[in-house]
């Protein structure tokens, strides 16, 4: 169910393209994985309601009468199930992408993830070349079991990749480069973003590496740290102080694990300072992984201390008005933001 | 049953304390409250006494080492108090006259290379967490200045004095754009010899004039610094470096007050038990010129000034291998009798050790007395973070010029040394002037 948006302006021309589409985070990933079981047909996909109702939140909607029951398996309510199961078909020489309905459902499949998904390759030299995605984050009051950042529990696994993309061009691409990838990628799509971002995005085949940041925004007095949904949020923090005359450089990371620690550094060695923003709680976010590898690499380039945004140290609330209160806003970025380039 | 003695807090921002002497050496048997160790920390020398009545019978931390707060120094059997060397005997037992010499000064060297620097690091250590408050700069430790370590590694790149660079950031210290701003207008070296220096930046205790060699020669003898010695060093180099030192000379007519003084010394000395000196009159008429002139009663702060509300003065004591300058709050408040009374308390104690840590701290202005040692004047080192320091002379009578005739009177010379950076030479001349006239024409009843 594509929709063609035209879009007035500006933007340049690719080949065979009079402009390019806008694309939703959503329909990207639709794209990708559409994309992928065509080109390969070792690419299965397994989860809850994938098939026959499309998906939760419609992602997967149209690929059962494309690609046929066997491709597009809907599985029982079995988180463990689905990751193991996936596992086993990867030895077997297929390629799955196993979707969590959310990913706090992960949670379920903790053992398997990591002690047997993970540490596959180490231990026994099978390879587990699986996709697990689903949709992450909060700001959607979905309350404390449909609002998870689960991802330190993974970037925390040594033997896996753990990638969370922020705009629509990289969803598809880094979906794409997951499922391509020999390694177990944890796929987390940030829900908030799944139709409020829309941007253009080539119908040509394109990838985004793994493992690489990029610099959203360049800046010079500070640079902000984030990925996912705070991307945004920091974004319009940015644009707020740069009316203060402050540039603040916003480095999206996109990758969590393998960090692209070549992308933080050169950036803090630029402006002198580091605020590392996150939706993911306080304590044990990747916050303080990335202020101790700055330390340890880039102290005397420090201007100021390393000082970060994030939720509150509890479980997502339920009620709006404290769910508002525990999450970063850009209000709240701003005011960090400020404060360290002052200081 | 064993108690645990342990290195005491002697204030807020204290973390640690060094052990300068035990008193008692183990199997000695201690009652409780008796002195058992001497501690020296950040601000003020303590006598420790036990903690319960006992036998001393394990030390954990010798002479000269430094430990944090809390730690446990030492151990007394309270249960054994009555077993062992003697019965019970209720007297306190006298300690042995040997107890000195056994328990002597232990030099904590080991290479004559290297004597100093393990005490300056395990003095130095902790320090630094003072440090981190946004408030304005801690003077008298190893950062006086307040910067970064990017603004620092700059500074070393390109030579630069971070004494001379002015700080706009948070609480004056010195940022980014301050440092690119000094790069780019000038490229002034600095001024300080670091041959000799150890590590990446000079410590300013450890910095030497010449290459360390040259000082050995010869016969010699290394005395390790105690640890009071040490942080009097870095005060001296880092106030010499951070406050340029002007002198104002000024000679006072003492007559008046000695008169005063012989007069009533021994009525007021036995309706007050306690000594009538010359201090308080020199302290009061200090009081009294501070409130006129509050640029005199002021610290530094980066580019502001802070006009200090209290008048605190502090008056250098020595000491038998250093010295300390303890306070006297709200000296300009106080009467007569009272101002008397806490100098010369605060002076018994700092000699006995027995000072408060906040019995050092907040000054406003200082006052030292070289003339007790017979100087004709002396020019002294300012009390960071004050803005001024008086030197009082020997008051000795000398011929004069009055009304073209010489009379003979007790005069004493009064040097004010100033930081420049905000007294200019009119305000302390002007200053000594105030003090100078009150002391000339005294008329307030001391009795």
């Amino acid at each position: 169910m594509r929709r063609w948006i035209r879009r007035k302006g500006k933007h340049g021309k690719r080949s065979g393209d009079k402009r390019l589409p806008l694309v939703t985070y959503l329909e990207a990933i639709r794209q990708a994985l559409l994309e992928e079981m065509e080109r390969d047909p070792a690419v299965v996909l397994l989860g809850e309601d994938i098939g026959v109702y499309g998906g939760a939140f419609k992602v997967t909607a149209g690929l059962l009468e494309r690609f046929g029951w066997e491709r597009v398996i809907d599985t029982p309510i079995s988180e463990t199930a689905i990751i193991g199961a996936a596992a086993g078909m990867s030895y077997l020489g297929l390629r799955p992408v196993a979707e969590m309905q959310f990913i706090d459902f992960i949670a379920c499949a903790f053992n398997q993830v990591t002690n047997y998904v993970a540490k596959s390759h180490y231990l026994r030299g099978a390879p587990v070349p699986m996709v697990i995605r689903g949709p992450a984050g909060g700001g959607v009051h979905g309350g404390a079991f449909h609002s998870a950042n689960p991802e330190m529990y993974f970037v925390h696994t040594p033997g896996l990749k753990v990638v969370y993309p922020a705009t629509a061009y990289d969803a598809k691409g880094l979906l794409k480069s997951a499922i391509r990838d020999n390694n177990p990628v944890l796929f987390f799509e940030h829900k908030l973003l799944y139709r409020r971002v829309k941007e253009e995005v080539p119908s040509e085949e394109y990838l985004v590496p793994l493992g690489k940041a990029v610099i959203r925004r360049p800046g010079r007095d500070l640079t902000i740290v984030t990925y996912a949904a705070m991307v945004h949020a920091s974004l319009e923090a940015a644009e707020q102080l740069a009316g203060e005359g402050l540039e603040i450089e916003v480095v999206d990371l996109r990758t969590l694990l393998p960090l692209d620690r070549e992308t933080v550094l050169e950036s803090v060695r630029r402006t002198n300072k580091l605020l590392v923003v996150h939706e993911d709680t306080r304590t044990g976010g990747i916050a303080g992984e990335i202020a101790a590898l700055v330390s340890e690499a880039a102290f005397d380039d420090l201007d100021g201390p390393i000082r970060r945004v994030t939720s509150l140290d509890t479980p997502v609330p339920f009620s709006p008005p404290l769910e508002e209160h525990f999450l970063p806003n850009a209000a709240r970025i701003a005011a960090a933001a400020r404060d360290l380039a002052h200081y | 049953m064993a108690v645990d003695v342990v290195m005491p807090q002697m204030g807020e921002s204290i973390f640690e304390g060094t052990i300068t002497k035990w008193l008692k050496k183990l199997g000695d048997k201690v009652e409780r409250d008796e002195p058992l160790f001497e501690i020296s920390t950040d601000k003020v020398d303590a006598e420790i006494p036990a903690p319960a009545a006992g036998v001393l019978r394990e030390i954990k931390v010798a002479e000269g080492q430094t430990v944090p707060v809390k730690t446990v120094v030492a151990v007394i059997d309270a249960a054994n108090a009555d077993s062992s060397v003697s019965p019970r005997t209720p007297a306190p037992e006298s300690v042995p006259a040997s107890v000195s010499a056994s328990v002597s000064k232990q030099p904590p060297a080991t290479a004559q290379t290297c004597p100093a620097e393990k005490a300056v690091e395990a003095a130095f250590e902790p320090r630094s967490a003072a440090a981190a408050s946004p408030a304005p700069a801690q003077r008298g430790n190893g950062q006086a200045i307040r910067s970064s370590p990017f603004v620092r590694r700059m500074a070393r790149e390109k030579n630069i004095d971070l004494a001379a660079v002015r700080g706009t950031g948070t609480g004056g210290r010195i940022s980014k754009s301050d440092i690119l701003a000094a790069i780019s207008s000038t490229a002034a070296p600095s001024a300080q010899p670091s041959a000799g220096a150890v590590g990446p930046g000079p410590h300013v205790l450890l910095e030497a004039a010449v290459p360390r060699e040259r000082i050995y020669f010869g016969h010699y003898q290394v005395q390790p610094m105690s640890v009071m010695r040490q942080r009097i060093a870095e005060h001296m180099v880092l106030s010499k470096r951070v406050s340029p030192h002007v002198y104002s000379i000024d000679e006072a007519d003492m007559t008046h007050v000695a008169q005063l003084r012989a007069a009533a010394k021994i009525e007021f000395e036995k309706r007050n038990e306690t000594k009538l000196t010359f201090m308080p009159f020199f302290v009061r008429a200090c009081a009294e010129a501070l409130r006129a002139f509050p640029l005199v009663n002021a610290s530094v702060d980066g580019a502001n000034v802070v006009l200090h509300g209290e008048i605190n003065i502090g008056i250098a004591v020595a000491l038998e291998a250093g010295l300390i300058v303890p306070v006297v709050k709200n000296a300009g408040e106080k009467k007569f009798v009272a101002l008397q009374r806490s100098i010369n308390d605060l002076a018994e104690r700092a000699r006995g050790k027995k000072l408060k840590p906040e019995e050092v701290q907040e000054s406003t202005f200082s006052i030292t007395n070289p003339g007790i040692f017979g100087g004709l004047l002396g020019l002294p080192v300012i009390n960071q973070p004050n803005a001024a320091i008086l030197a009082i002379g020997a008051i000795q009578k000398r011929p004069v010029v009055i009304d073209d005739a010489i009379a003979i009177r007790s005069l004493v010379y009064l040097v004010l040394s100033y930081d420049h950076r905000i007294v200019d030479g009119a305000i302390a001349h002007q200053f000594m002037g105030q003090v100078k006239r009150r002391l000339e024409t005294w008329d307030e009843e001391i009795l």
